[in-house]
């Protein structure tokens, strides 16, 4: 059963043919018995999931159920729920139990979903292998040597070894598509301003975007009718009507523009991930789509770009951790800039304090004009590469990370190389757009490669609708690790 | 040395809203500390600030009261430092596109009347605050304050006199409370000024190196503080030595300031546009119907007052001081018909008498209404002004009319003729003596026989007529 | 560019971490790396160009101002590192 997809599980539930409480059951018998060499997960709580889980039944019996009552899930632990610890893969965070709930888990929670437990990050959602988590790495489930991805390496892990059939996940510059290309399961970042970041616990707020990763294109439709909404919370989130990003699943691809950005396949892409990209443009096309060539060219400059916005606005999102109204604080200090400077010292690890530094600076005195506002010019280059690119393409195509996962620690001592590996899924951010990643095949070594599918403003469901034609035509994603 | 003062002043005025500027926390004064901050103003992790309406409206209020430039796209920004009763380490802020940019404030400095540029006024947000008294030997911070909103009104240094500054104060501080976007409390502090002061010798173009005085919270502290702040200045660059820019506060108790921080501490405070907040972006038909909303503005009153009621242009200037004393004003000027006369009695015995026992026009014992009745009398000689300063102490102490304290104590003026002839005549015949003196050409006789008069009548009598009769009767 | 030791310092300062002297070579060089990475921004020419702070061109909603929160200091305090009389202690500030 815990290998059912979460359209599947939903009917099964429907069906009567198991309850909410012998699924969470059976979820957290296999989270107990995998997650110890995984560390996908920072907190379970059995109790409070099977009670949740009964309230569930009880609703159906009740005649109350929706689509997903009762469905189990787990939450990227950057999503603040009340009563469950909120640690967002930070000590600082390690005794934070959230008095309140974000916008995506109260409509998880008003969909009737169960949360499992909360998902592993890297720490406040900066990192590309989940190693700078507080909590420690996530393994990879295809390969326990290798990372995971991040930042949300656990959710895509614990979908990958099947530990619950969707996670929430949070994306800033690639933390949804990279993980869920390296563990082999289908992830979507929608547009900016389509998932209210009420609640989600802020790196870079100009960038953030929630949204789901599972098993199937299918599933994060229809995850993402229950993530997506406007909410008045978020002065960021775009007043639109609900939309039912399933509707376009069906339909065929024929006369589907695709475009090929050449800089997506210049030097430094690995020779067995371009191979899968092309064997997955090769099936689109047996679909009917045409390829056309287009040009982003200012796709290396998002990186300098974004890591100098990521930073700056991470820097002073991460001001109120000063340990004075919750979180750690140190417990020796002499006064209380002593006080504030050794809490945060103690309390970020070493990624978090190297961006809040970075951040700090570009927006020094002196400084401001030839680094953030700079960044925020290339930003507006980059936006208008792609504007330029779908007068062309009704989609844009191409590879997630230029390889598959690297092995943990390979590159955890080089931030500059991490860094470096954002390329392809950093532009996407900083635009705005929505992006998601589906499995397309594995490399020499047996790790999964995603493809990477850009769309236009609010083109989810365009992109929904490539990739479940993909996913109809092909077994990647139907794949599991052996575990 | 002569030197030349140049005062700029920085006022935080509080904005009465009902909730605060990012969330819809009460902002009612004085609740139980950390009662009144929610998870925005507490800056828990994910939550986000939505910005008050009422806020944007107030702040273009003011913008068009002073004849501002009302900027149709402003942005809000983060201005970083970390200080605990901060909560996010940020403020929230506008730093390159205020709302509001320009504008005069028209003061009056004795009988002078003299116009203060506006340089900008911003929307932000207020901290929270730092109780000092011991609590373990810590300090306690109550955030029941954060998040309050605030309008920073920031004036060109176009003062030149503590006095000046003053007036400034006192010309905003009423402007805004008669616009009805401040309650105007300086004890509660919904209104606090910074001084920016400076001296240079008179002619020097440049400007001197100010200091800032931060926080004054009253009228009487700005006066102090600036006075002692020039002397202080003075006698620095006097003795040869030089003024550095710096913060500093001042110290009711002492009466001085003291430096707070140099600009060697001044902060690197990062501002950059806030991401969490998209601009704002105010329409003409907004500008328009907040313009069609708003009271008429004191400039617009004086003159009207001044056109329609016949009273001096300093005259009116005291009634527009506050909408209150205007809306009195108007009120017993327009049921009386005597402009001149409301005008007198609302600047003289009203004002006066406010002053001394401490009260605002708001708490006037005496209503329009009762001072419109007041006034009838005298306009129509019922009343003498002795009599009627009598009246008005009697109206001051009771809910009576004033035709009814009249009536109660007899007060009407006799200007019955035949009644005063009778009295002269008594007068006349009782003091040979004076009126001998009078005719011998001694013209004060006459107030002698006048006085006696007055006193038979028991001070009803109509004095004018009373030396009208007498100097018929003597000829 | 190079950030000097002093310049570390500095924004350590500014952003309230405590740096040791130890650690101050290590980060000095990884912070001079990433900016080597960045730099390369400075060869691009961006004259003209507006600079992008949001995704949407889109204006900020206003609120009414109505009260909608209601007291939840006992919640939020339980998880506050040091209270007393309902407010949160820190050491103590010197103005």
């Amino acid at each position: 059963m815990t290998n059912a997809t979460l359209k599947q599980l939903s009917q099964q539930l429907a069906a009567g043919a198991v309850s909410s409480v012998e699924l969470a059951t059976q979820y957290l018998d296999r989270i107990e018995a995998l997650n110890p060499q995984l560390n996908a997960f920072i907190t379970v709580d059995r109790a409070r999931t099977l009670a949740d889980a009964a309230a569930a039944d009880a609703a159906r019996t009740a005649g109350n159920a929706g689509l997903l009552t009762g469905v189990p899930m787990v939450h990227k632990d950057i999503f603040c729920q009340q009563g469950w610890k909120t640690s967002c893969g930070s000590k600082m965070l390690d005794n934070f139990i959230s008095p309140y709930s974000a916008h995506v888990v109260e409509q998880c929670n008003a969909a009737g979903l169960i949360t499992l437990g909360r998902a592993n990050m890297d720490e406040f959602a900066m990192g590309s292998s989940n190693e700078n988590s507080y909590y420690g790495a996530v393994k990879n489930p295809w390969d326990l040597n290798a990372i995971p991805g991040g930042s949300s390496g656990g959710s895509a892990a614990a979908v990958a070894a099947r530990l619950t059939p969707v996670a929430t996940a949070t994306d800033t510059g690639g933390s949804i598509r990279q993980p869920a290309s390296h563990c082999g399961v289908t992830g979507i970042k929608p547009t900016y301003g389509v998932v209210s970041r009420y609640g989600m616990v802020a790196y870079a707020s100009s960038l953030d975007q929630g949204g789901p990763i599972a098993q199937t294109a299918e599933d994060c439709a229809l995850m993402l009718n229950v993530m997506a909404g406007f909410d008045e919370r978020d002065s960021t989130s775009l007043e639109r009507a609900r939309e039912d990003y399933t509707r376009d699943l069906n339909q065929p691809l024929a006369g589907l523009r695709v475009g090929l950005p050449r800089e997506y396949f210049a030097d430094g892409l690995d020779a067995d991930v371009a191979k899968v990209i092309e064997d997955a443009v090769a099936e689109l096309k047996k679909q009917g789509a045409q390829v056309v060539d287009i040009s982003l060219p200012n796709t290396e400059l998002s990186i300098p770009a974004y890591y100098v916005i990521a930073p700056a606005e991470a820097s002073t999102n991460l001001s109120r951790y000063d340990g004075v109204r919750y979180g750690h604080r140190a417990a020796d200090y002499k006064d209380l800039v002593d006080m504030y400077e050794k809490t945060r010292a103690e309390g970020f690890g070493a990624e978090v304090k190297r961006r809040i530094l970075v951040g700090s600076y570009v927006l020094s005195h002196g400084y401001y004009d030839a680094y953030y506002l700079k960044a925020q010019k290339i930003r507006r280059l980059i936006a208008n590469d792609f504007t330029a690119a779908f007068a062309q393409c009704d989609v844009i195509l191409g590879p997630v990370a230029p390889t598959a996962a690297f092995n943990i620690g390979e590159k955890s001592g080089d931030p500059v190389q991490m860094y470096l590996s954002d390329i392809y899924t950093l532009s996407v951010n900083l635009a705005g757009l929505p992006g998601m990643s589906v499995p397309a095949g594995f490399d020499r070594q047996g790790r999964p490669v995603g493809l990477q599918i850009i769309g236009n403003y609010f083109g989810e469901a365009k992109m929904l609708n490539v990739a479940h034609q993909f996913q109809l035509a092909t077994d990647w994603h139907t794949r599991a690790p052996a575990l | 040395m002569k030197w030349e003062v140049v005062i700029g002043l920085e006022v935080h005025v509080q904005l009465n809203t009902a909730t605060k500027i990012f969330s819809g926390t009460s902002t009612a004064f004085g609740a139980e500390p950390n009662t009144q901050a929610s998870a925005v103003e507490l800056a828990f992790p994910g939550v986000l600030p939505v910005m008050n309406k009422a806020v944007v409206e107030k702040a273009i209020r003011l913008g068009l009261a002073l004849g501002s430039k009302i900027n149709q796209k402003n942005v809000f920004a983060r201005k970083n430092y970390f200080y605990p009763d901060l909560p996010k380490g940020y403020q929230i802020s506008q730093m390159e596109l205020p709302i509001v940019e320009g504008g005069v404030l028209p003061i009056l400095v004795g009988e002078e009347e003299k116009l203060v540029k506006l340089t900008r006024a911003h929307m932000e947000e207020d901290a929270g605050k730092s109780l000092h008294e011991d609590f373990s030997g810590m300090t306690g911070i109550d955030l029941n304050r954060a998040g309050t909103p605030l309008l920073e009104v920031v004036s060109e240094p176009d003062m030149r006199s503590p006095e000046e500054a003053v007036a400034y104060a006192r010309a905003l501080h009423s402007l805004v409370m008669w616009l009805g976007i401040c309650d105007g409390n300086m004890q509660e502090g919904s209104f606090r000024v910074d001084a920016n002061v400076s001296v240079r010798p008179f002619g020097q173009q440049e400007f001197g190196t100010r200091r800032e005085i931060k926080n004054l919270n009253s009228f009487r502290f700005l006066e102090q503080a600036i006075k002692y702040e020039i002397q202080w200045q003075i006698d620095t660059l006097e003795d040869g030595g030089r003024v550095e820019q710096a913060t500093v506060l001042f110290d009711p108790d002492s009466g001085e300031t003291r430096m707070m921080r140099s600009k060697e501490d001044a902060h690197d405070y990062r501002y950059f546009p806030d991401p969490d907040l998209l601009p704002v972006r105010i329409s003409d038909e907004q500008i328009a119907r907040i313009r069609s909303e708003m009271p008429e503005l004191p400039s617009a009153m004086k003159a009207r007052f001044v056109e329609a009621f016949g009273v001096s242009a300093y005259d009116a200037a005291l009634l527009t001081g506050s909408r209150a004393t205007a809306e009195y004003f108007e009120a017993v000027a327009q049921a009386s018909g005597q402009g001149k006369l409301a005008a007198n009695w609302v600047n003289g015995e009203i004002a006066a008498r406010l002053n001394r026992e401490g009260k605002d026009i708001g708490d006037c014992p005496i209503s329009a209404e009762r001072l419109t009745g007041l006034i009838q009398r005298i306009a129509d000689n019922t009343l003498s002004s002795k009599l009627a300063k009598q009246v008005f102490d009697a109206l001051w102490d009771s809910d009576l009319s004033a035709d009814a304290i009249i009536e109660r104590d007899g007060l009407k003026q006799v200007s019955d003729v035949g009644a005063i002839e009778k009295m002269v005549e008594e007068a006349i015949a009782a003091n040979p003596k004076a009126v001998e003196e009078f005719r011998a050409g001694k013209e004060k006789a006459l107030n002698a026989l006048a006085g006696q008069v007055m006193k038979a009548s028991k001070g009803k009598a109509n004095p004018a007529q009373v030396q009208e009769i007498l100097k018929q009767k003597l000829a | 560019m190079s950030l000097t030791h002093q310049d570390v310092a500095r924004i350590a300062k500014l952003a309230r971490i405590n740096v040791s002297d130890e650690e101050i070579v290590a980060v000095g060089n990884q912070l001079n790396n990433i900016f080597g990475l960045i730099e390369k921004m400075q060869a691009v020419n961006t004259d003209g160009i507006e600079p992008m702070a949001h995704p949407q061109d889109v204006s900020l909603r206003l609120r009414e101002d109505i009260v909608t929160q209601t007291n939840q200091r006992e919640a939020f305090q339980a998880i506050a590192p040091q209270v007393e009389k309902g407010l949160f202690l820190v050491p103590k500030v010197i103005e």
